[in-house]
């Protein structure tokens, strides 16, 4: 029997080799096809085809394969790759890494079933995002614009307050002037409990989570799940975005721990590695998540995506972050000093990027200085840096005078600017007059990035 | 009669097929009851591991697998300018009105639109002599390109038996008869794989100006050379590669997206039509071709999207153009070939790449050129490659970035510090390198001034002591130095921020003239010699850090316009009045 329709077949196990079964016998499976396992004692299990050929099927168990025998297992091809059901009803659900239904609730009534891998956006048919999206956190708005339909990710290392900071945005972002339909998607990758509780309740007590899908799943959830899981959630937020035309955010936490069960299983198939032993499609299997974001020409609504990632050692030259900073538009990185200092956000400038900003921003969206006293802050704060090493050779005394104001630059910059309360929501006026106000330390001769009709307007210092 | 086979094996984007033993390496096929494309990249007795150029999810073993008897061609004429291609020449706006917003599959269409008319005017009369690559006529097809209709170079070219009249037609017609030859349309094919054919190649000596300084100034490429810009990532690779095919004095430009950003294509899309080419005023998209295979389409096609995106390049080279193609990012590529070389179980090289990875690169760079096209009449073309790399980590040590410096003249080195700083564009002016600055040194003092050159030298001199100064100054501070090499700071930072920065998003500063640059430099030198004379006659570096023209030459580069180069001198003669009025002011 041949035909693309597929059908229901029974098979057995020949190898079960850590995260993969080898299933034997196999006619008329294709590959990428969604496997259901039964085992001895009944239960179920979800898979998907690796690789398919000369009588045999190599199947990813997404649950993992502990407790399967050779013996008692079999193996059942739905006929049809993963699939997503998908309605409004997602809306205030909390979901399991694979989609179904972890509250007590039945099974939402589906409006359709999607394919979770989903269908690369033709880049023609893509609009450019150009909204700004207000934070209300100075630094994000000011200095590294997020916009609609942007993926900007959130670097950060162990420990730090990246969860707060991101639970921040999702509370407070909006976009000025709009009253459009807007939904968070939240996908606890391999968190812990903690972690994903002090999310639920943020939205929670901000009124937001009734506007949310939450797709779980925790450090003790099986691993492999977690391929499934941020795929699960971007098809609920096109869905989301694209046919009900809501503005979609979708924050995915932690992104390493993603790439870590990617790993297992590519090690599992005995594959070459690339770096660090992630496989050498690491890029091109993360583009997958991560392009699946933006607008579309005629189309309402939009998918925002602020994925976070821990840098194993702090490291941004590890592969995660490398690979990710690649495709991202840009990143937030969170810095180990400023957190050690006690600054929040502790967001390192310097090392931070939104490539859209300089779209997002300007006259009619956020002001025209906008962009150039950015810059100007910027090269401030480098400044500042800069002499800081300096002064930490030579000490205060073999510093000049303007070193000195560079100096106290860096600090109103992390003290009036950077530093800010958990549920602080600064409009972005706000923002730009501290900006001004950092930038008015210093003389006015030093402002070489800056129209002079700016400067008129809003220079404050002698 | 085609090879018919059945597919025996399915793993991501490879595919074996058993009953192959009649095809031929690197023939298209068509996979699978939905017939996917994909290419023949082995073949082992009757099976032929294919590289499937589309999504193989849901294909299954026992489905057919159909030989077209073809390589992976492209297919050339007019119509592809102002295009947006995927990687193996599919237009990407006419397969969203097959499947909407997403890519779809199995969707076949020509690649340019056959039923358009496009007014042809003949160039040779019946009974003339033609060979293989002579013209036989023109179109017009943007506002900006001739598009001449030439004899393929596989032609075997001969007498002209018939040839229309001038008039319109479209794309299938048979505008020429050739005694004992194929008819001549207005389009051809031409396999991907294989350089297209010239008569001679010369010497590439003239300049491709940019607008961008430090490239022009400092890092120059040539028409017809060959430039790669490595950088990490936020250091402004898409940025700077944007701006070249902006500005670059090219009458072509194909730009290939080759698995990068899908926003980065549409920003492309969105602005170059509204984006007027400096030299000619009509919109840049009308002399510029897209080849978008982003991160998230099969990495199959990214790896044919380079190929795709050079014959095309080499065809309006044949025509007497000077084409420039940017490809970001050749590491995507070379990831692609990684993997098909990982499913096939090759022994891997570095860091998995196959051993055959510098042998591609040298394939790839060596079709850039400038030639003498093949046929009558005679002219030259030239084809510009740049390519960026994306090393992994930012270490230039990893396999693609080594590989890549041994087939390239121009290295921009990108700088992840001078990014973090804003140093826009973050060329690092120490690491970067020119093979060609002797070339051009002819045409700037032919064009612009015989002084350019050694203006040149000694701002890359100030550059290099600068460099080495710095290392005192980090351990000791700057007060420690003399009041002379204090000047040198003064002036490398003047150099830095008021040449070498340039900002991409200022409706000045974008571009900048071969002529303004020469006379930033002048302005900077300049003030330069005079400030070590008035250090010598007993002035201070205070007194010369005081001077209100400084301010004016560090914003000189935003606020004077190309067409404005006179206020320039200007500058120059305030120069020299503050220096006047200084000298007096101390003689008191």
């Amino acid at each position: 029997m041949t035909g693309t329709t597929g059908g229901v077949q029974y098979s057995k196990i020949e190898e079960i080799r850590g995260p993969l079964v080898v299933v034997g016998g196999v006619e008329d499976v294709a590959f990428d096809e969604l496997v259901e396992i039964e085992t001895g004692d009944g239960t179920h299990r979800l898979g998907k085809v690796l690789e398919v050929g000369n009588g045999s099927a190599i199947v990813q168990v997404f649950e993992g394969t502990t407790g399967l025998s050779i013996a008692d297992t079999t193996a059942k091809f739905v006929g049809k790759a993963m699939e997503m059901p998908v309605s409004r009803e997602l809306l205030g659900r909390v979901f399991d890494g694979l989609g179904r239904p972890k509250d007590g609730l039945p099974e939402p009534v589906a409006d359709k079933f999607v394919d979770i891998n989903g269908e690369p956006i033709n880049p023609e048919q893509r609009e450019y995002p150009k909204d700004f999206i207000q934070t209300g956190v100075s630094v994000i708005d000011g200095m590294m614009t997020l916009v609609r339909g942007q993926k900007l990710p959130i670097f950060s290392g162990s420990g730090i307050s990246h969860n707060i900071l991101a639970a921040q945005i999702a509370r407070q972002a909006t976009v000025r002037g709009t009253s459009e339909e807007f939904a968070v998607v939240f996908a606890a990758i391999g968190v812990q409990y903690s972690e994903a509780e002090y999310f639920k309740k943020s939205l929670e007590d901000s009124g937001a989570l009734k506007r949310s899908v939450m797709f779980l799943n925790l450090a003790d959830d099986p691993a492999i799940e977690r391929i499934i899981t941020p795929r699960v959630a971007l098809t609920t937020a096109e869905y989301l975005a694209f046919e009900l035309g809501m503005h979609v955010l979708v924050i995915l936490t932690d992104m390493t721990n993603y790439a870590e069960a990617l790993r297992e299983i590519s090690a599992a198939r005995e594959e070459v590695p690339g770096r660090k032993g992630y496989p050498g499609y690491l890029y091109t299997d993360l583009s997958t998540i991560y392009e699946r974001a933006g607008k579309l020409s005629g189309k309402q609504g939009s998918v925002t995506q602020v994925p976070i990632l821990s840098m194993p050692s702090d490291d941004i030259t590890h592969p995660i972050p490398d690979l990710t900073g690649y495709i991202t538009e840009g990143q937030i990185v969170l810095g180990r000093d400023l957190f050690r200092q006690g600054v929040y956000p502790p967001v390192n400038i310097l090392m931070s990027l939104s490539r859209l900003m300089k779209d997002g921003i300007g006259e009619s969206r956020t002001r025209e200085d906008h962009q150039e006293i950015s810059n100007q802050n910027y090269d401030a704060y480098s400044r500042a840096q800069e002499v800081r090493a300096l002064a930490g050779i030579v000490g205060k005394a073999g510093l000049t005078d303007i070193d000195l104001k560079y100096m106290n630059v860096g600090e109103a910059f992390e003290g009036d600017l950077l530093t800010q309360g958990v549920d602080e929501n600064r409009t972005i006026e706000e923002t730009l007059g501290i900006l001004w106000k950092v930038v008015s330390m210093l003389p006015r001769g030093e402002i070489t990035k800056v129209k002079d009709k700016f400067i008129d307007e809003h220079y404050k210092g002698e | 009669m085609a090879v018919q086979g059945r597919i025996v094996w399915v793993s991501g984007p490879a595919v074996k097929a058993d009953g192959m033993a009649a095809s031929k390496m690197y023939e298209t096929v068509t996979v699978g009851n939905s017939k996917l494309i994909g290419e023949v990249i082995r073949l082992t007795g009757d099976v032929a591991f294919i590289q499937v150029y589309e999504s193989t999810s849901g294909l299954k073993p026992g489905e057919p697998v159909v030989g077209t008897g073809n390589p992976l061609s492209v297919m050339l004429g007019p119509g592809i300018i102002g295009q947006i291609y995927d990687g193996i020449q599919r237009p990407l706006r006419e397969l969203s009105k097959a499947s909407g917003s997403f890519i779809g599959r199995g969707i076949t269409t020509t690649p340019i639109d056959m039923t358009k008319k496009y007014h042809f005017v003949p160039t040779v009369a019946a009974g003339d002599e033609v060979g293989p690559g002579s013209i036989i006529g023109t179109v017009k097809e943007t506002e900006m390109i001739d598009h001449k209709i030439m004899l393929p170079p596989d032609h075997a070219g001969g007498k002209i038996a018939s040839i229309v009249a001038e008039g319109d037609y479209d794309l299938e017609t048979d505008l020429a008869t050739v005694k004992g030859g194929d008819p001549v349309k207005m389009y051809q094919r031409w396999p991907v794989r294989r350089p297209r054919p010239y008569t001679a190649r010369h010497e590439p000596i003239i300049p491709l100006i940019t607008g961008q300084r430090v490239i022009d100034t400092f890092f120059p490429i040539v028409k017809g050379g060959t430039g790669s810009i490595p950088g990490a990532f936020g250091t402004g690779k898409t940025v700077t590669l944007h701006q070249i095919a902006k500005w670059a004095d090219s009458q072509v430009v194909v730009y290939i997206g080759c698995g990068e950003r899908g926003n980065e294509m549409t920003e492309v899309l969105v602005e170059f039509p509204h984006l007027k080419d400096p030299r000619t005023g009509k919109p840049l998209m009308d002399r510029t071709v897209l080849v978008a295979n982003t991160s998230n389409m099969p990495v199959a096609a990214r790896e044919a999207s380079i190929y795709t995106g050079v014959t095309i390049a080499e065809y309006y080279r044949d025509m007497g153009n000077d084409v420039v193609l940017v490809a970001d990012s050749t590491s995507r590529w070379a990831e692609a070939l990684r993997e098909m070389s990982g499913r096939l179980e090759e022994m891997p090289a570095e860091e998995g790449y196959p051993s055959y990875l510098a042998s591609r690169l040298a394939e790839f760079y060596e079709r850039a050129g400038r030639v003498r096209a093949l046929g009558g009449p005679e002219r030259d073309g030239s084809v510009t490659l740049v390519g960026a790399v994306s090393p992994s980590g930012g270490d230039f040590t990893e396999p693609v970035t080594t590989h890549t410096m041994r087939f390239i003249k121009t290295f921009w080195a990108l700088d992840a510090k001078l990014a973090y700083s804003r140093h826009y564009p973050s060329i690092n002016w120490m690491n970067s390198y020119s093979g060609y600055m002797g070339d051009v040194a002819d045409w700037w003092s032919k064009n612009v001034d015989e002084g350019w050159f050694a203006l040149r030298q000694e701002a890359y001199g100030i550059l290099q002591r600068e460099d080495t100064l710095k290392e005192i100054v980090r351990l000791l501070g700057t007060e420690s130095l003399p009041d002379e090499e204090k000047l040198v700071l003064e002036v490398a930072r003047m150099i830095k921020i008021g040449i070498l920065q340039q900002n991409s998003f200022d409706d000045i500063d974008t571009y900048c003239d071969p002529k303004k640059q020469y006379m930033l430099l002048k302005a900077m030198i300049k003030f330069h010699t005079r400030s070590k004379e008035a250090l010598g006659r007993g002035a201070s570096i205070a007194d010369i850090r005081a001077l209100p023209v400084m301010g004016e030459m560090l914003k000189a580069r935003m606020t004077v316009k190309d067409d404005e180069v006179s206020k320039l001198e200007g500058l120059l003669s305030t120069i020299d009045a503050e220096f006047e009025n200084m000298g007096a002011a101390i003689a008191k």
